[in-house]
């Protein structure tokens, strides 16, 4: 039996609407329980001894003095630590000649880059672990660091990991077509070398972690601020030879994680590990100081592209060559090896055209390890593919709107497969130019424009589709041999009281989960959203699961929990039916009460046969079934992942005396298939779109040439703050996928991935009767000025 | 942090006396000393806070001057009446530093005397030709200030005050740098009755300085227009750093100074 979902007046309609999330009274009553909101008896704290050099080889090191500090208990080296924790080595075998040395939890004989943890520090109280911290003397013999991506290979260039043979790890070249002769014969050539600068994502929380080994029972029992508690469980498991059955991985409230907390971190580790040596809870949970040179970053690419249309503007062929440093080691497990991966998948996404070629070099560099981030490669890729289309869209003197529409893919065409060899079951292009359009009010921005122009005053409108790649099936990763699992289940039961519990997989780090799963349950059970418990974050309790990444949480962890909501509906009504003596399919289930379908009738409310199943199971037949308790899981199948799509728009002015850029307004239109809480997804957007305005216009780790990371607090990294935001509206196409019921797809990171395009492309449209154009990441107000001119040199 | 002892004077010539203790340190707003302290890059045998003597907070709005007195916080400079009649320039340079919680306990006495080279209210003071009132002399604003982080003050000398004199016309511009708000450049312009004077914080290696040239032209001509028509000063000397160049900030300058002239 199928939901009626284009019904809005349909009984239980809670999938499709806003309704409040059951943690926010929580939350915003100061009562949630971060990791660093517990204090289990017997508790130590561990600080870290980092490396201050980008490369250096490890001496003696001398811990008297951190041991002397009033408070101190232990002070552990790397090859302490490695007697108990095995080292990694972060490759997947679907990423053909990925390689990265093994990575210990504490530096063993070199440190690799600056805030590299050497040595660890427990003590009775934080402070005293830093006291310590402070103290431990490493002779470190600095070495020659690699800190330029573009020389990286060069054969002058010292190898950081002289066992790998040089500083590739890893390189792909995808050819589709030919590329050479679509140049040649091209109408116009477009090229342009853009920069994505290396940033991070500066969780609000700080990656925190609280281990206890219980050695009565053999159990490690981890509170952890991740994405991926049963992916955990898996690596504590292995690398510290504890059976998987006796590691718990426990995630309750997680204050955001944008990609950086679903990855292995040596520091971590390492808590872990000393907690196994000690038999005593351990926490360590990260400073600013110490998230900035110890987190992921991201994004640090240079790509040279070119683009050939024909003179009616339609896109012959794409030429991408992409460049990324990733640290000295690629992060485990998922390495570090799919953004530059993705950069090849995804350009030129939305378009169709037949000759491609793509290629990414990833090099390692002394600096902190980047990894996956949210919306993965996107923002990269859909800056390259709609910087040249606005730069073609220029040269042919061509509207930057008409051109994308020339060369969408029809939206009827679909099933296709992109020249990138992406699949796509459908989307919208079309449809959501038509939307943006009818939200934006085009000619009166253009005549806003000219307007000031006229008055030296110089704004900028640019566009930017894209698509998104969201519930991903193993091809992501399972395929290449890693432990991360891509489906994911939900059980649901029904307690004496009639009240619902729901267990999923997938977590919550404040984007709303819980909110998306109790109304899924609630609908599908026929209960109101406020008579769900939601239990996520658990590997001892909930079924297993991924955990929340790449946009896959209301989609995969969605319809499990639909449909063991549903299978659950069908258990009630099957006791129900024997209750009322009639026939389960003439009932139904609206508001916690069981009904007759027609008509509405109450017959029988939950709690009652609650009651009667828990507590007087002798007046029920012998036989019947009464699991009110149902589990299942959910995966994709027909396609490796749900694609989305959308385009953005931004609207803004820029300063040419200053370099300034103003943002005036933004606008996103987006299909992330059935809407399943519209207040959620459009904050998701919204979320997203700011985060894509930091890279486009803020965000940088800088590092001078010895591999110092020059800006590691919040006073000299640029966040996107309120007061520079601009009002933003999102609108909404549905294109649900059929591969589930709910036909939810991933809608958490189309933000970041379409913003930094749209605000290039606006900028670039200010400049342009300047003569002047952007493509360097961030678009600073010195790099503005400098491209106008304003500068000397 | 290292522990240190905590002082509470109720008056100024107490406060002096605790500061002639080894390593002790008057402390203000505490919106700089708190953070370096929580660094571990001091280690003061004590603080001698103050906050609490009556003596130091308030303002007094006179015909001819205006007096700050040494802890009184931003956010009282920037609704005071007087202030906004007297000097509206100087209000508003008071409104706009940092943020809400910074204006609420940073005081102009920690601002002048810390004198980091990217604050505002330097630029009020020299821009302004101000006199730094302290517990034992008053010190004019170009023998005040003597380069980064460096002033005229002497060992446990103490801030009591700054007299701004009332000018006819005076403003402030300042390029915000985005994640603290401090100035990445500012620029003071004032037309006094002694003449102009052009202030500039945030650009130059060797901390507040005034712009001649642009003195010069705005003394003949008080408008944004005389200052187009000078070159932007040498970029040789100015603060590079990953917030902006030598040649951005003396840019910047130029800009500001138009800009400050405009809001005047
Ligand atoms: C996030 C942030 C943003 C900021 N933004 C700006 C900005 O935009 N513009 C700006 O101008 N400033 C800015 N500031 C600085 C702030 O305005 C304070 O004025 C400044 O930090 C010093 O004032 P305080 O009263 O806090 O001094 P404190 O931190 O208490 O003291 C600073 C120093 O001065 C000494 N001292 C304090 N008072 C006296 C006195 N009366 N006599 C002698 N010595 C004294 C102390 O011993 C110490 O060495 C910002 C600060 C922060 C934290």
């Amino acid at each position: 039996m199928s939901i009626r979902f284009g019904d809005p007046d349909r009984p239980n309609s809670y999938i499709g609407r806003t309704v409040p999330r059951p943690n926010a009274p929580r939350l915003a009553q100061g009562r949630g329980r971060y990791v660093d909101d517990l204090a289990p008896p017997r508790m130590v704290h561990v600080a870290f001894v980092r490396s201050p050099h980008a490369h250096a080889r490890l001496g003696a090191v001398e811990t008297a003095a951190a041991r002397a500090v009033k408070g101190v208990l232990r002070v552990f080296t790397g090859a302490e630590i490695a007697a108990v924790c095995s080292p990694w080595v972060a490759v997947l075998a679907h990423l053909k000649g990925l390689k990265s040395p093994p990575q210990h939890a504490l530096a063993v004989d070199r440190a690799c880059w600056v805030g590299e943890p050497v040595a660890a520090v427990v003590a009775a109280s934080r402070a005293a672990a830093e006291e310590g911290a402070a103290l431990v003397d490493v002779a470190y013999e600095p070495l020659p660091a690699v800190t330029d991506m573009m020389s990286a290979l060069d054969p002058e260039t010292p190898v950081i990991h002289p066992d790998l043979g040089d500083n590739l790890a890893f390189r792909r070249l995808h050819h589709e077509g030919d590329v050479e002769a679509a140049f040649a014969g091209a109408h116009k050539v477009v090229a342009a070398r853009f920069r994505t600068a290396r940033h991070t994502g500066v969780t609000p929380e700080p990656r925190s972690i609280l281990v206890d080994w219980n050695p009565a029972e053999g159990q490690l029992t981890a509170w952890h601020a991740t994405q991926a508690p049963h992916m955990m469980q898996t690596v504590f498991a292995q690398h510290l030879a504890v059976p998987e059955a006796r590691v718990r991985v426990i995630c309750e409230d997680v204050g955001g994680s944008y990609g950086v907390k679903v990855h292995v971190y040596p520091d971590e580790m390492a808590t872990a590990a000393i907690a196994k040596i000690m038999g005593r809870p351990v926490k360590f949970v990260a400073d600013r100081l110490e998230s900035f040179g110890s987190d992921i970053h991201a994004r640090d690419h240079e790509i040279s592209a070119r683009l050939a249309v024909d003179a009616d503007g339609r896109i012959l062929a794409m030429d991408v060559d992409d460049w990324t440093a990733i640290g000295p080691y690629s992060v485990y497990p998922r390495t570090s090896a799919i953004e530059g991966n993705q950069v090849v998948n995804l350009c030129g996404g939305p378009y169709a055209f037949a000759d491609y070629r793509a290629q990414t070099t990833v090099v390692f560099q002394n600096k902190t390890p980047t990894c996956q981030y949210r919306a993965v490669g996107h923002p990269i890729a859909v800056a390259i593919t709609e910087g040249l289309v606005d730069m073609a869209a220029a040269e042919l003197g061509m509207d930057p709107v008409e051109i994308r529409r020339r060369n969408f893919y029809a939206d009827d065409a679909y099933p296709v497969t992109s020249p990138a060899k992406m699949r796509f079951e459908g989307l919208s292009h079309h449809a959501s130019m038509d939307k943006l359009l009818t939200l934006m009010d085009l000619d009166a921005l253009r005549a806003d424009q000219a307007e000031a122009r006229s008055r030296g005053v110089h704004r900028g409108l640019g566009f930017a589709s894209f698509i998104e790649l969201t519930n991903p099936s193993p091809f992501m990763y399972g395929i290449g041999g890693a432990r991360i699992s891509a489906q994911d289940g939900c059980t649901v039961r029904m307690d004496p009281d009639g009240s619902i519990v729901a267990l999923s997989g997938v977590t919550e780090q404040g984007q709303g989960t819980e909110a998306m799963l109790s109304q899924v349950v609630a609908e599908g059970v026929g209960v109101r959203p406020e008579a769900v418990r939601v239990v996520t974050g658990d590997t001892q309790v909930t079924p297993y699961g991924g955990g929340t990444w790449a946009s896959r949480g209301a989609g995969i962890g969605g319809e499990a929990a639909l449909l063991s909501a549903r299978a659950l509906r069908g258990a009630i009504l099957e006791v129900a039916a024997a209750m009322l003596q009639a026939d389960a399919a003439t009932l139904d289930i609206r508001d916690g009460v069981v009904v007759d379908a027609e008509g509405g009738a109450a017959r029988l409310p939950l709690e009652e046969l609650g009651r009667i199943v828990y507590f007087r199971g002798d007046t029920l037949p012998k036989g019947l079934p009464r699991e009110l308790v149902q589990t299942r899981h959910f995966i994709t199948s027909d396609y490796p992942f749900a694609f989305t799509n959308g385009v953005q728009a931004s609207w803004l002015e820029v300063d040419v005396e200053t370099g300034v850029v103003t943002l005036l307004k933004h606008w996103c239109v987006e299909d992330c298939g059935r809407v399943i809480n519209p207040q959620l997804v459009d904050e998701q957007i919204r979320g997203g779109i700011v985060q894509g305005l930091g890279g486009a216009l803020y965000e940088e780790i800088h590092y001078d040439a010895d591999g110092q990371l020059l800006n590691g607090s919040m006073a000299d990294y640029l966040v996107p703050m309120a007061a520079e935001m601009p009002d933003m509206v999102i609108g909404h196409v549905e294109t649900p996928t059929r591969e589930s019921m709910l036909g939810a797809k991933g809608a958490g990171e189309a933000g970041t991935a379409g913003a930094p395009a749209a605000v290039m492309n606006a900028i670039n449209d200010a400049l342009r009767p300047l003569g002047a154009q952007v493509t360097e990441m961030p678009f600073t107000p010195e790099r503005i000025l400098r491209a106008l001119g304003a500068l000397d040199d | 942090m290292y522990a240190f002892d905590y002082v509470k004077p109720a008056s100024v010539a107490d406060a002096v006396k605790a500061l002639s203790a080894e390593d002790a340190q008057p402390i203000s707003g505490g919106q700089t000393l708190i953070p370096t302290l929580k660094q571990r890059l001091g280690q003061p045998s004590a603080l001698v806070d103050l906050t609490k003597i009556a003596d130091l907070v308030g303002i007094e709005a006179g015909s001819d001057s205006v007096l700050v007195k040494g802890a009184t916080t931003h956010a009282a400079v920037a609704a005071h009446e007087g202030v906004m009649q007297a000097i509206p320039g100087l209000a508003k340079l008071a409104a706009h530093i940092g943020d809400p919680q910074v204006r609420n306990r940073g005081t102009i006495g920690g601002s002048v005397a810390n004198n980091d080279p990217a604050a505002c209210y330097p630029a009020a003071v020299l821009g302004l030709g101000a006199t730094v009132l302290t517990d034992r002399r008053e010190i004019a604003a170009d023998d005040y200030f003597q380069g980064m982080f460096t002033t005229a003050l002497e060992e446990g000398e103490i801030v009591t005050g700054v007299r701004f004199p009332i000018p006819e016309k005076s403003a402030y511009a300042k390029f915000v740098q985005p994640a603290s708000r401090f100035a990445l450049t500012g620029v003071y312009a004032a037309k006094l009755k002694g003449g102009v004077r052009v202030a500039v914080t945030g650009a130059s290696e060797s901390g507040v300085f005034r712009w001649a040239e642009a003195e010069a032209a705005l003394a003949s001509n008080w408008s944004p227009e005389a200052v187009e028509t000078l070159a932007a000063p040498a970029a040789d000397g100015m603060i590079g750093d990953i917030h902006g160049a030598p040649d951005y900030r003396a840019h910047l300058v130029k800009v500001m100074t138009k800009r400050a002239v405009a809001a005047a």
